[in-house]
Order: structure tokens, then C-alpha cells, then sequence
């Protein structure tokens, strides 16, 4: 599987709102690009990116070839209660790759 | 001078044409911007304002420019924003990206890091709850292209 | 070939040329020490701002990777570099800064790349991985990770001495069909522009390195075999003498400067 690294706070007070980073290792093959012999390389991206919290989606994300290799996406949620968040990714070539944290909310 | 790839195709189309299928355009068009626009608002209205698109004016290397985004609202159940979208005018592709929010978002507000091809005008519009489209662009002007550079070595 | 020509205008090219032809020889002096600038003063605010980060740095993934990969059973003999090196943190800090090494067994100096390839051949009967294969890049980058802010450190002495020579006459020798050497640009026109980019001083303090332009990670020989065809020159094959001789004397010449790996460049 794919590397993915999440940067989730451990603990956050109830109803704040904290900021979630997540970084995944992929190419993000854009298509436009050729071989030295002048061969299409076929696009081959990431295409969405979910997260959910105790399994309720709470963020969505479309990838487009305009994203960067090696996609890094920040966003931010309200800690409602302690529990998991689940993050993941999946692209073309039957990509998928899933991480998940551990949050306390106190 | 024709380039190598030029005689390859003229050569191609020549023979009858064998499968060299060749995508010519190297980039879209502040048309086809709008038409990416169209596809998110169904044609209504989009405001300037409320949305804030972060993405340095100057561009020394299009490859992984941070870009980020953030939209004034109280993200309550009855007033949030629902979906933000970023398209560009002159990559080769009018879309970069889509985020889906809503009221457990908290705050608008996402980044990440993109590819720009040109200089050209980036724009960030957000859907809101009631249907309103609000939106921020920023003109970007880039020293060294993504997606044209054919960087295989 | 198109490459070449968008990275570089042949009139701009010709035109440097065509200055360097004339322009006074090369210093035997090199950069005094008190001016030597990593590559990182060199890039843009951003740039800067994501080697900063470890979160934003993309060669974190790699690390991570590498240090999976440190912990696993490799090669016929079934060991880890965990098993005979223990936490890597401990026992890998300094090697990086300290590489190009002298290898008694062959005789002569060895890059980090030789080194875990050596390791892996006799120690884990595990067979060699090439250049820019995914894993070495990942173990590279986890070795040189335990050194990152300390000073390069190369021996200089005894028996490394014919091969630090060796890389300096390449690095001052005329290469390519642009006829141009190493420290033309890079000891005497270093922070002015090429081509829209400023010209570094080329020491390798950051590697292996994120380079934007690959999207992904590479090694120092990478990065030389890119310069060497954008001086229309023929690049050495991966592992070639030539560039571990170029990779000491580099090194050596950055002797003293932090390492930054893994670093990012542009």
C-alpha cells in the first residue's frame, strides 16, 4: 500500500475546530506527459479523497492532474466526540489506500 | 526547425495514419474556464466576494504551489458552505479541484499544493447552502511551467 | 531533446558559451569557505517552507518508508538492518555526512547507495537495487534523515586522496557539445541567472532530494546525470567511478555546510 501520513491533534476540547493534514505518496501522472520516444504516458491520478469521523463523511475531495505529486490537503472538523477518523484515498488503476487516527475529545 | 515529434506525425499522417494519437493543445482556454465554471453553478450568478484564494502572485517553479482557500461563513446547519472549487484559465485542464464541506467542517477553509502551467488567472468559487456562488481569483504569473516541461531525465 | 531546448534556448545557451569561452580560467580556489551557500538560500520562500516542514516535505514519505524497510527481513539470510544495526537514529547518525567512505574491501571510496547495496549483499544475501529504485531511495533517505544538521565531514587523506583528485578534474574539466566545466558556472557565476533560474553553488547538502521538476525523489548521480545532459554531454551510467570520484569531491567541497536531507529543490 501507498504511504499516506494524517497529522491528527491527540486530544482537542469539545467543539473546537482543528485543522487535519494529510500527505500521500502517488505520482499524480497528469497524461500530458511523453516518453523520450514520444509515447503518451496514460494519466493515472488520484481521483477522490474522503474522511469520515466515527464513520460520517465530513470531508470530500475531487482530485484533478492539476493537484501536485504527492498530494498534501488540509482541512479542518469539528471534535464532536472522541472516536476514529478514516481517511481514504483511491484513483485510477484500482488506487486505494486508507489511514486512520484516534482522537480524544475531552 | 521542425521538431522530431512534428516529422513523426507528418510521417504518421502520411502513412495512413497509425495510432499515434497526439494531443496537441498545451493548454485550455479562458472559454473552456467557463464552461468548467458553468458545470458547478448551472448558469447563475457568481458574486465577487466572501471566498479568499491564497496562491503567491509570483511562481518561480509551477510543479507544487501551495494554494489554499477560505470562505467567510458562520458553517452552521442553515448558512455553510457546501462545495469550494478551483479552476484555471490556461492549464490543460480547467479543473484542479473539488472539496465537499458542510456544517462539521467547522471552518471553510482547505489547502493543498498544485500544478500551474502558465501564467494565467486562477478562480476559487464556493457553493453555499442557500444556493448563492461566491467567488475570489488571483492572477499568477509563472516562471516555470507544469505539465509542458517534459522533465524524463 | 526538446527537453534540453525548454529548459534551456540554444541562443541563451550559445550565448553563455560563448562568455565563458573568454571569461577568465577557473580559481583554483573555489568559493571561499565563508561564502559557500547551500542550494536552499537559493529557492523561493515556498520551496523553503515545504523542507521546513517534515508534514509538508514530500521525502517524508520516503523515510517512512525507509525506515519500514529497515525493520524488515531481507535476502536469503532473513535479517533486517535492524537485526546487526539496531535504531537506526543511534547508529546511523554521522554515516551520511561521512559518505563518500573509503571501503577497504573495494578499495577505494563508496557513496551510501554502495554501501547498502554492499550491506545487503553480504549481510542480508539479498540482491542489489539500482539506482532510483523505490526502495534504496527509501533507505538512503532514512540513513541521511539521521543526520540531517550535521556538518559533511570527508577524509581527504591517505588513500582517498587520488579520488578526490579524480573528481575535481572533472568537475573542472570542459564536458559536451556546450564545452562548458562544472566550475565555470558553479564556483564563478554562481547567483546570477540562467535562464530564469539563479545558479547555484551545487553543493549536496540536501540528498537524496525532492526535486519539484521529477515530482518525486532522486539521488545526487540523478541530479548529476540531468546536469551533464543539459551541458549536452554524455551522461556516466548510474554507479560509474566517475561519479563517486564527483560525488567525494562535491562533498568534500561542501565540507563543514549542514545537511539538510531530505532536502527540496526546484
Amino acid at each position: 500500500m501507498a504511504r499516506a501520513v494524517v497529522n491528527v491533534p491527540a486530544t482537542v476540547r469539545r467543539g473546537e475546530v482543528f485543522e487535519i493534514r494529510t500527505l500521500v505518496q502517488h505520482a499524480m501522472e497528469t497524461g500530458f506527459r511523453r516518453t523520450q520516444l514520444g509515447e503518451a504516458i496514460p494519466r493515472d491520478i488520484i481521483r477522490q479523497f474522503v474522511c469520515t469521523y466515527n464513520g460520517a463523511e465530513v470531508f470530500r475531495a475531487e482530485f484533478h492532474p492539476a493537484i501536485s505529486a504527492n498530494p498534501l490537503l488540509a482541512f479542518s472538523t469539528v471534535a464532536t466526540e472522541s472516536g476514529t477518523l478514516a481517511f481514504a484515498w483511491t484513483g485510477d488503476k484500482g488506487f486505494s489506500v486508507t489511514e486512520s487516527a484516534r482522537i480524544t475529545v475531552v | 526547425m521542425t521538431s522530431r515529434r512534428d516529422f513523426l506525425i507528418a510521417a504518421a499522417s502520411a502513412a495512413g495514419g497509425v495510432g499515434l494519437t497526439v494531443s496537441r493543445r498545451a493548454h485550455a482556454t479562458p472559454a473552456e474556464m467557463q464552461d468548467a465554471v458553468r458545470k458547478v453553478t448551472g448558469g447563475a450568478p457568481v458574486r465577487s466576494g466572501r471566498v479568499k484564494l491564497d496562491v503567491p502572485p509570483l511562481i518561480d517553479n509551477g510543479n507544487a504551489v501551495p494554494l489554499s482557500v477560505a470562505v467567510e461563513s458562520p458553517m452552521t446547519p442553515s448558512d455553510h458552505v457546501k462545495s469550494i472549487h478551483v479552476v484555471t484559465e490556461r492549464n490543460p485542464l480547467p479543473n484542479v479541484v473539488s472539496v465537499h464541506l458542510g456544517p462539521r467542517a467547522g471552518r471553510a477553509r482547505f489547502a493543498t499544493r498544485v500544478r500551474l502551467a502558465d501564467t494565467q488567472t486562477v478562480l476559487a468559487i464556493a457553493e453555499m447552502s442557500d444556493g448563492s456562488f461566491w467567488s475570489d481569483s488571483v492572477h499568477v504569473v509563472v516562471t516555470l511551467s507544469a505539465c509542458l516541461e517534459e522533465g524524463l531525465i | 531533446m526538446s527537453a534540453l531546448r525548454a529548459r534551456w534556448p540554444l541562443h541563451a545557451l550559445a550565448a553563455a558559451c560563448v562568455a565563458l569561452v573568454y571569461a577568465q580560467d577557473a580559481s583554483a580556489a573555489g568559493i571561499p569557505p565563508g561564502e559557500r551557500r547551500s542550494g536552499y538560500e537559493f529557492m523561493s520562500r515556498e520551496t523553503r517552507a515545504m523542507q521546513d516542514d517534515d508534514f509538508a516535505n514530500p521525502g517524508t514519505l520516503w523515510v517512512l518508508d525507509g525506515e519500514a524497510l529497515w525493520n524488515r527481513k531481507e535476502g536469503a539470510a532473513r535479517r533486517a538492518c535492524a537485526d546487526c544495526h539496531g535504531d537506526a537514529r543511534a547508529s546511523m547518525k554521522g554515516v551520511a555526512v561521512r559518505h563518500p567512505a573509503w571501503d577497504a574491501a573495494a578499495g577505494r571510496p563508496v557513496n551510501l547507495e554502495q554501501r547498502i547495496n554492499a550491506c545487503r549483499a553480504v549481510r542480508q544475501e539479498a540482491a542489489p537495487l539500482a539506482y532510483e529504485d523505490k526502495d534504496l531511495l527509501a533507505l538512503t533517505a532514512y540513513v541521511a534523515r539521521q543526520s540531517r544538521g550535521m556538518a559533511i565531514d570527508i577524509a581527504s587523506d591517505g588513500g582517498m586522496r587520488p579520488f578526490l583528485d579524480a573528481g575535481r578534474e572533472t568537475f573542472m574539466r570542459r564536458q559536451g557539445q556546450l564545452n562548458l566545466a562544472c566550475v565555470q558556472c558553479h564556483d564563478d557565476q554562481w547567483g546570477k541567472k540562467l535562464a530564469g533560474t539563479t545558479i547555484p553553488q551545487a553543493h549536496p547538502t540536501g540528498y537524496p532530494i525532492y526535486r519539484l521538476e521529477w515530482q518525486g525523489l532522486g539521488s545526487l548521480q540523478r541530479r548529476l546525470r540531468n546536469c551533464m545532459i543539459g551541458m549536452r554531454a554524455e551522461p556516466y551510467a548510474y554507479g560509474a567511478p566517475e561519479f563517486v570520484d564527483l560525488e567525494l569531491y562535491l562533498m568534500w567541497r561542501a565540507r563543514g555546510m549542514k545537511l539538510e536531507a531530505p532536502g527540496v529543490r526546484p
